[in-house]
């Protein structure tokens, strides 16, 4: 994590609207924008810093507290939690810095698994077919989403809300009246299914430790949105909608384009982990996902995405990510009550969120 | 105009590579088209009785999208169709609006309420309307023990306490030592009574873990988390079918020996138990609890008959084990048991 983050470091893209205030330095001799910075500065201006000083910590605290929690075969199953809120975390962090919320994002992912199952199943098709439709209409509702919030204004909030609403009751409406019962048929038998289990819900052994394959899909996603991030054109626009959306808009950044290309990619996690959910447990419930929207928010958060967009990392929300894996593992390892888990939590999105505020005023007061 | 042009292009593309996959992608095997195979045709059903189209209202305290609230809803169905019945069913998973939908139905006029107990306090007083209204009243489910002091006929369900007694009685059976009480609902009084049942009975020890029921996920790698963690764990309870799958996920990729056994059925549990990768299944049989209620509600306004002499009507506990596997896997599949 530490290497991506400071080879991240001196991209200029992760500035983006916040650029450095006038040097008050009376070391600037030409231009104090060329002015090299040193390492623990740049380090201190990275907005996943806060939390990879969260992660260590609280890694650090189970592994004395919790019994068994080093074993390597724990760490598989950290990893595994972490990973399933991960592959949304990081396009949902996207989503944060480039200004606007998805609250429709938990119950996608099981629209997401639902289509995919149901389709196949109706049309007694190769599951892959289902798999292709599932991720058309993902992507359709990303793009309703977006089309919607840049056509009516409206708060996303506001937007994605009603989608959640809509999509809670699609999911139980559609399943209970295309099968019969709350929860979609087994699709186990059918053809195409091995293969797609091996893509979506396999489980590699490296070195005697089972990695299950979502911990490959989520790095690859945090790979791809950095590099978005802090390599592309887009990357920049993302930084631009989320910082000042009128000041984007004055220097020809498509504002509606960005943001509805943000919902889709959100569109692309949710049908990537309802896959997931599909192929490793072959009969989805209609009720499922509720809530999770949240947790997607919150891993964003404690890696740094500012609510109010602009600002933020796809690595730090992966490590948010982790920081949820790791202590809602932990406190089953550590054999707690589980009453103390969501208190636990909300310390600690306080905390990272004041440590990242107090981070950020500390890089901005010293550059 | 380009804009549109373009929006019409990728959705007509979208719609046509849909078809062609659709053409092209068939699968021969499982699917709907087995099923309609494997059901040639299901009998309309029809009134038995010409007694006056009576309204009965359920209104039950599930959440949405429930496995088992839903075959609860099957059996009322078939039973009203039979019994010339308009059935309306409504439920909330929140005590007050469970009651709020109660006194609507009291506003409405109803023929009779059938009502799951989860929360009796918060419907005391919407029980007591119907009770002013002289509409009749069978509690489901849960809530046997304040059924009758709350004016109903009689209570039709399983008591948690017996159901999870039958189940340590059965662990001890299956000489197992230490047990693991998965609970997906914090805070749900039935199914802590369920587990205090298996304490009690049950010689050997048990733990308990509260897993996050809307997650599938985080129930998994909860489980494998305490499996790693304990390892002496050597049969997993679930409280609810769908988390069984999920419990023997976890097992094989820890590589934990635990059995898993779990209450309540559902078409999986029941493959799991014909197979041997779950042990033995407590049905306190969902079809019969509305079924039987919306019968029962029939009888007394037809006949003024009662039954139960004021104690509850068990539907449970039954356990369930891969001998009677094969005779049920039709029933779970078309979710009525």
């Amino acid at each position: 994590m530490t290497a991506r983050s400071e080879a991240a470091g001196g991209a200029p893209a992760s500035t983006g609207p916040d650029l450095p205030a006038p040097a008050t330095d009376p070391v600037a001799i030409h231009d104090e924008r060329v002015l090299p910075i040193s390492l623990a500065r740049r380090l201190l201006g990275r907005p996943e810093l806060g939390s990879v000083v969260g992660a260590v910590a609280v890694f650090l605290f189970f592994a004395v507290v919790a019994d068994g929690f080093l074993r390597a075969a724990s760490l598989g199953t950290v990893l595994y939690a972490a990973s399933t809120i991960g592959i949304m975390a990081v396009p949902v962090a996207l989503l944060m810095i480039g200004g606007e919320f998805d609250l429709s994002a938990g119950v996608l992912v099981t629209s997401a698994a639902l289509v995919s199952s149901m389709f196949s199943y109706q049309m007694t098709a190769n599951v892959w077919v289902g798999v292709g439709v599932s991720l058309l209409v993902t992507l359709a509702i990303g793009a309703f989403n977006g089309t919607l919030l840049s056509r009516t204004r409206l708060p996303s909030f506001i937007i994605t809300l009603g989608t959640f609403l809509m999509l809670t009751g699609l999911n139980l409406g559609f399943t209970k009246l295309i099968g019969g019962t709350v929860s979609t048929k087994s699709i186990a038998d059918m053809e195409g299914f091995p293969s797609a289990r091996a893509v979506f819900a396999s489980t590699l052994t490296v070195g005697g430790v089972g990695i299950k394959v979502t911990v490959l899909w989520w790095l690859a996603l945090v790979v791809i949105a950095s590099w978005i991030l802090l390599r592309t054109r887009a990357g920049n626009w993302i930084f631009a909608v989320g910082g000042d959306k009128e000041a984007a808009r004055a220097v020809g950044v498509p504002v509606a384009r960005t943001k509805t290309g943000l919902y889709m990619g959100v569109g692309v996690g949710a049908w990537l982990s309802g896959q997931h959910l599909l192929f490793s447990y072959d009969v989805v419930q209609s009720g499922e996902g509720v809530g999770n929207e949240l947790i997607y928010i919150i891993a964003a958060v404690i890696g740094g995405c500012l609510i109010t967009g602009g600002h933020g990392s796809a690595v730090g929300a992966a490590v948010g990510a982790l920081i949820f894996g790791v202590t809602s593992k932990g406190i089953v390892f550590a054999e707690w009550n589980p009453e103390w888990f969501t208190f636990f939590l909300g310390a600690m999105l306080l905390l990272a969120t004041l440590l990242n505020a107090w981070v950020r005023k500390r890089a901005e007061a010293t550059t | 105009m380009a804009r549109f042009r373009t929006w019409r292009g990728v959705a007509l593309a979208g719609a046509l590579s849909l078809t062609a996959l659709t053409a092209a992608g068939c699968s021969s095997t499982g699917g709907k088209r087995a099923e309609e195979a494997r059901e040639a045709a299901v009998a309309e059903g029809r009134a038995a009785v010409d007694t006056p189209r009576w309204t009965f209202a359920m209104v039950t305290h599930s959440g949405d999208g429930d496995t088992f609230w839903d075959i609860v809803q099957n059996g009322a169905e078939q039973a009203a169709v039979k019994d010339n019945i308009n059935f309306l069913y409504s439920h909330d998973a929140e005590a007050q609006q469970q009651a709020q939908l109660v006194d609507a139905a009291v506003d409405k006029g109803v023929d009779g309420i059938i009502v799951s107990l989860a929360k009796p306090d918060a419907l005391k007083s919407a029980l007591a309307r119907a009770a002013e209204a002289d509409i009749p009243v069978i509690t489901v489910n849960s809530g046997s023990a304040v059924s009758a002091e709350l004016g109903a006929l009689t209570h039709i369900g399983q008591d948690e306490t017996i159901a999870g007694e039958a189940v340590g009685e059965e662990l001890n059976r299956r000489g197992h030592e230490r047990a693991l009480c998965v609970l997906h609902e914090q805070g749900n009084v039935g199914h802590e009574q369920r587990c205090d049942g298996v304490e009690d009975r049950f010689d050997g020890e048990v733990e308990r873990l509260y897993v996050k029921g809307t997650n599938m996920p985080d129930v998994q790698s909860a489980l494998e988390a305490e499996l790693q963690a304990d390892q002496a764990v050597d049969a997993v309870v679930t409280l609810g079918a769908p988390y069984a799958d999920t419990a023997v996920i976890a097992k094989e990729s820890t590589g934990s020996d635990a059995e898993i056994d779990t209450f309540d059925l559902n078409a999986k549990v029941v493959d799991g138990l014909a197979s041997g990768s779950l042990g033995f299944a407590v049905d306190q049989q969902p079809y019969l609890q509305g079924y039987q209620a919306v019968d029962l509600l029939w009888l007394y306004k037809y006949n003024a008959d009662v039954l139960g002499g004021g104690r509850p009507v068990l539907t449970g506990p039954q356990i369930i084990t891969g001998d009677d596997a094969d005779a049920l896997a039709d029933y779970t599949r078309r979710g009525t048991r």
